[in-house]
């Protein structure tokens, strides 16, 4: 129990650690594959740093929620990147949610993100908080399907199970988790406020989502949400790990399989880092009124990968 | 889940195809439609070689380099020069919305496996699970040639369908003969060459691609 525990917080702490460095690594593959000079590896460790020091500026008709928020969402997040297994599967966390509760516990953090944003008053404000209200209820569904056509395999939504069912016993190819990762590709990106759907380094405040609901933010408050960004990045990219590419995540209670699951996570990780830098550069951030098309497409694969699984798999 | 792994390959690309097929109806560039098209048709021979290969159906080798030639290098290629010369690179939208077109798309899937599950069931062959998807694929090609009204994507939803079927008689009775199959590519090969020639006669006549002008045609 006292190794769980221990490995339990190990996981965690590595989570919100590499979370920048991954936000940095992404950052460095954009800015090679574009043919800029890139920034530091160690970059946003140091923009949080700088942020941290800094005091903070408030409107002044923020109320205590504006305040509060930031906490809140870096709490979700860092719960979230708890729950979902990185290194080791079956932690004393991981019963605490189960993928619904997951994707309920991310639209916490994105309803008090968005009463934060309205709660300024400024027009960016909520203009940003009602572009990310339209992107993330049709993501929504489209990440619970994709979710259950995982749950169907492995018939449970918990996601030890899942990663158990598909990393540590026999090993199967299954189609249906082929949409399903498609699908998840796209909701991701929604989710992130990346390209296609948003673009993280715009200055342009028309054109914002995500960015636009955090303008009002300074110093510390901005530190944490930065933070949240990077750690939610993150935990998607575990959150796909987990689904799609499971081998190497240690199985209960083997201490011996720890380090190469440390190596294992890492390589992924710069993988993905480095395929999310190459499809953001290719793409185009698309329109606005086109995200809804996107998403749906997100959402009809993702019910197609539950049809394919009952044709196919069963 | 107890196939074998050749098999689970298979089972995997003919998911492909089906995500191919519906990349295809979301398309709105015609450059885009011909590299789906390619990839659909590289997805498909590399099925048919697996399936030959894990049957010993040694005709089936005949018929994935033929499709490999004609579906992945002659007729993209002679798409991209066509779409070069006539310079029609550009966004189409179709006739119905896209969502709307991926919604329909969806029922015809459902449509599509329920029909298939009777008749696989009296098939034979290992890869018979694989038919509904063959189904699909047919009815979104078919529904894509519906919903285009330009030429170019009604030929490649036409060729898409004809991928459809090939994987269908791949997966209930291991392919067709070779000469069925030698004289479906001729065919087709044939068909794709005189409606290239077609397009410029079209754009002769209407100053356009556009299809629905040939609904009003009259003597004069």
């Amino acid at each position: 129990m006292t190794t769980g525990v221990l490995l339990q917080i190990t996981q965690t702490g590595l989570a919100l650690l590499l979370a920048p460095l991954l936000m940095g690594w992404v950052n460095i593959c954009r800015a090679w594959l574009q043919g800029r000079s890139a920034p530091p590896l160690l970059q946003p460790y140091y923009t949080l740093q700088k942020l941290f020091h800094k005091d903070a500026v408030l409107a002044h008709d923020a109320t205590r929620l504006f305040r509060f928020a930031p906490y809140l969402i870096f709490a979700c997040m860092v719960l979230a990147a708890g729950i979902v297994p990185t290194l080791a599967n079956d932690l004393p966390f991981s019963p605490a949610a189960d993928v619904i509760a997951l994707v309920g516990l991310f639209a916490l953090a994105r309803v008090f993100q968005a009463l934060a944003a309205m709660d300024i008053g400024t027009a960016f404000g909520s203009l940003g908080a009602r572009r990310e209200m339209l992107v993330s209820f049709l993501a929504e569904p489209a990440l619970l399907m994709v979710f259950f056509t995982a749950s169907f395999i492995s018939q449970s939504t918990e996601l030890p199970h899942i990663v158990d069912r598909l990393a540590h016993q026999e090993f199967a190819l299954y189609p249906s988790l082929a949409f399903a990762a498609v699908a998840f590709w796209m909701v991701s990106t929604a989710e992130n406020a990346r390209i296609p759907v948003d673009n993280p380094s715009t200055h342009l405040e028309l054109t914002m989502i995500h960015e636009a609901m955090i303008l009002e933010y300074s110093a510390r408050h901005l530190a944490l949400i930065e933070w949240a960004v990077a750690l939610k990045l993150f935990t998607y990219s575990a959150l796909g790990i987990a689904l799609f590419l499971p081998w190497g995540i240690a199985a209960a209670g083997d201490l011996n399989a720890l380090p190469l699951a440390l190596l294992a996570l890492v390589l992924k990780l710069a993988l993905g880092g480095a395929a999310l830098a190459l499809l953001e550069t290719i793409n185009a951030k698309m329109r606005l009124f086109r995200a809804p098309e996107f998403l749906g497409t997100a959402f009809l694969l993702a019910v197609l990968g539950m049809l394919v699984h009952f044709l196919l798999e069963v | 889940m107890s196939l074998t792994y050749h098999l689970q390959v298979v089972n995997l690309l003919a998911a492909v195809l089906l995500l191919i097929a519906f990349a295809m109806l979301s398309q709105r560039r015609i450059v885009g439609l011909i590299t789906l098209f390619a990839w659909q048709g590289t997805a498909l021979a590399a099925s048919t070689i697996i399936v030959a290969w894990s049957t010993a159906q040694h005709h089936l080798y005949y018929s994935a380099a033929l499709t490999l030639a004609l579906k992945v290098v002659v007729m993209p290629w002679y798409f991209f020069r066509l779409v070069r010369k006539l310079d029609v690179d550009r966004d189409v939208e179709p006739m119905i919305n896209i969502p709307t077109t991926m919604l329909i798309g969806i029922a015809l899937v459902i449509f599509a496996f329920n029909l298939a599950l009777p008749i696989a069931q009296m098939a034979g062959t290992v890869t018979r699970s694989t038919l509904g998807i063959a189904l699909a694929s047919v009815l979104l090609a078919f529904l894509m040639m519906i919903t285009r009204s330009k030429a170019i994507p009604q030929v490649i939803g036409f060729l898409a369908m004809e991928n459809g079927l090939f994987f269908a008689a791949t997966s209930a009775t291991y392919g067709m003969p070779l000469v069925v199959e030698l004289g479906v590519a001729l065919d087709v090969l044939v068909a794709v060459f005189v409606l290239g020639i077609f397009f410029f006669h079209i754009r002769e006549t209407f100053d356009s691609m556009d299809l629905k002008h040939m609904e009003r045609l009259r003597e004069k």
